[in-house]
């Protein structure tokens, strides 16, 4: 009788979910165009992924994201949190703010800053070109836009974690006069250290998974500057109908999101059997 | 709680938490005062006062978003989104809450690790499966591929409800009725957020709803104004006020409903 109550979830989720993505590790070894009956390749989607300079400097700027996504939002949010803990009165109305961000579109927030932010950058005195024009900047620049659109998420969960540290042992950090880095060092952040991992894990995971930003920003340009694999691989299935080389590419994607995504598992399994 | 009490502290935290907002503040505030304005003043001072205020962007980017289409399109969306996901996920959130069956761990691992699994892991054979079905251009298509990716999120934060209801109560009922009667009406708030965050994502969403739709008049309200912002000709002014259009309501709700929104969104994430 119970086992009916989850056929629905099973059945949407095999059909949408586990087939195709079955589907995708068998095209990974066929040539296909999306059309045509698909023919086995082997490796050679591999082969020319491998060959491809584009395909490396998008797994090295899927790093270079990671890494920034593991430092800035993650110290923003804490320190704001931790103030937002400090002063306590207003903080609801602060939090609501950092909060905004996170519940307007992708779309909306890439073209107010492309529009209104990046494209008017010389009115407002400072005398660079748009980011997202250079090679060298564009990453950043759509990766600042998504910091901007991202940081309030975390922020927000950390506080809510940060409430939870037991009263007794920041009274008693007080009472020893502990300064506010000796508090968050040996207090607040141990306090909040399963939080702190899980989101650190959950932030690897998105990271390989980013996608909108770059795809309405720059469309991974100029010249390849800001392709990350989510765009390589969507560029590769839609515009070059080369769908065997996007499987590949999205093989390799969930390869990075395989080992996040053990970690996340062990940990929330865990907390589920407690 | 106060961790320090000293003034200069709680100055100084003040001011650096109102940098924060006005960070935040700042791209939104551009958004609103530009949506008033014609494209000739936004080019020559973005951070001008509207003078004099357009009201015509609105009706302009009203019409030229096919919002009266496209809105209708996006609220069947997310409305059939929240319906799907809401029924589905509470009959499975109860049965691995309460470990009613033999591969309730199984199930959970299984559900728990597609909600990290990257879309490009399946998008591409789900669409061309989809052409071929003819379902590409359907709006219920769309709602039914939102149900699959965001139902195991649905499930893991109903299931922590779902573990707080007492058990006693639930024995205390019997048979068949338990899951209806009793259970359900305890959970309602859980499933009133996961509602609002399930409405929120569907209404935002991109990636899947700017491959799934492509004709002009099946795709949702925030990929007609992609659409429109894409154009070249497209006046600036026009575009701002198409964006608050779509921004309005979800903010709206949003601060209404923030206590809801927030406790939901962290609900996976903080252990208490």
């Amino acid at each position: 009788m119970h086992r009916l109550y989850i056929v629905p979830t099973a059945i949407i989720n095999i059909v949408i979910v586990l087939i195709p993505a079955l589907l995708t590790v068998v095209l990974a070894f066929c040539n296909w165009d999306g059309i045509s009956a698909p023919t086995f390749a082997g490796l050679d989607n591999f082969r020319a992924l491998a060959a491809d300079p584009v395909f490396w400097s998008a797994l090295g700027n899927n790093i270079i994201w990671t890494v920034i996504f593991l430092i800035v939002p993650v110290a923003m949010g804490l320190l704001a949190a931790s103030m937002l803990l400090i002063v306590r009165r207003g903080s609801n109305f602060f939090q609501v703010v950092y909060f905004l961000p996170v519940v307007i579109a992708t779309v909306i927030t890439a073209r107010v800053w492309q529009g209104m932010i990046y494209g008017v950058l010389k009115k407002f005195g400072m005398p660079i070109p748009n980011p997202l024009a250079a090679p060298s900047m564009s990453l950043f620049g759509v990766a600042t836009v998504d910091l901007w659109h991202w940081w309030g998420f975390l922020c927000v969960i950390f506080f809510a974690a940060l409430r939870q540290v037991p009263q007794e042992q920041i009274e008693a950090a007080r009472i020893e006069g502990a300064t506010y880095l000796q508090m968050m060092r040996y207090v607040l952040l141990p306090g909040i250290r399963p939080t702190i991992t899980l989101l650190m894990i959950m932030t690897v995971i998105w990271s390989f998974l980013a996608f909108d930003f770059v795809y309405i920003l720059t469309q991974g340009g100029p010249a390849f500057s800001s392709e990350l694999l989510s765009t390589l691989a969507y560029r590769h299935a839609f515009y070059d109908l080369n769908v065997g080389q996007a499987a590949a590419a999205a093989l390799v994607i969930s390869l990075f999101g395989l080992v996040g995504t053990f970690f996340y598992v062990r940990i929330q399994t865990k907390e589920g059997e407690q | 709680m106060r961790l320090v009490e000293s003034r200069a502290t709680l100055i100084v935290c003040y001011v650096a938490l109102s940098i924060f907002a006005f960070i935040a503040l700042f791209p939104i505030a551009l958004l609103v005062l530009n949506s008033l304005k014609p494209a000739a003043q936004i080019v020559q001072n973005p951070l001008g006062l509207p003078n004099p205020i357009r009201w015509e962007n609105f009706a302009h980017a009203w019409s030229h978003a096919k919002f009266s289409k496209t809105f209708i399109n996006s609220l069947i969306v997310s409305g059939t989104t929240i319906v799907l996901v809401c029924s589905t996920s509470s009959l499975t959130a109860y049965v691995l809450a309460r470990r009613k069956i033999k591969s309730w761990k199984v199930f959970t691992f299984y559900l728990l690790a597609t909600t990290t699994a990257p879309i490009q892991l399946y998008i591409f054979p789900l669409y061309f499966g989809f052409a071929k079905l003819g379902l590409i251009n359907n709006i219920f298509g769309v709602a039914l591929i939102y149900t699959a990716l965001y139902s195991p999120f649905a499930v893991m934060l109903l299931r922590t409800y779902f573990i707080a209801v007492p058990k006693e109560l639930e024995e205390a009922a019997i048979g068949r009725q338990v899951f209806w009667r009793v259970m359900l009406p305890i959970v309602s708030p859980g499933i009133l957020t996961v509602a609002l965050i399930i409405g929120l994502n569907s209404w935002n969403e991109f990636l899947v709803a700017t491959t799934f739709l492509q004709k002009a008049e099946n795709v949702t309200a925030v990929i007609a104004f992609y659409l429109l912002s894409g154009q070249y000709s497209s006046d600036w002014g026009e575009i701002m006020a198409a964006a608050l259009i779509i921004v309005i309501p979800v903010v709206a709700l949003f601060v209404f409903m923030q206590k809801r929104f927030i406790e939901g969104m962290a609900g996976g994430s903080v252990k208490g």
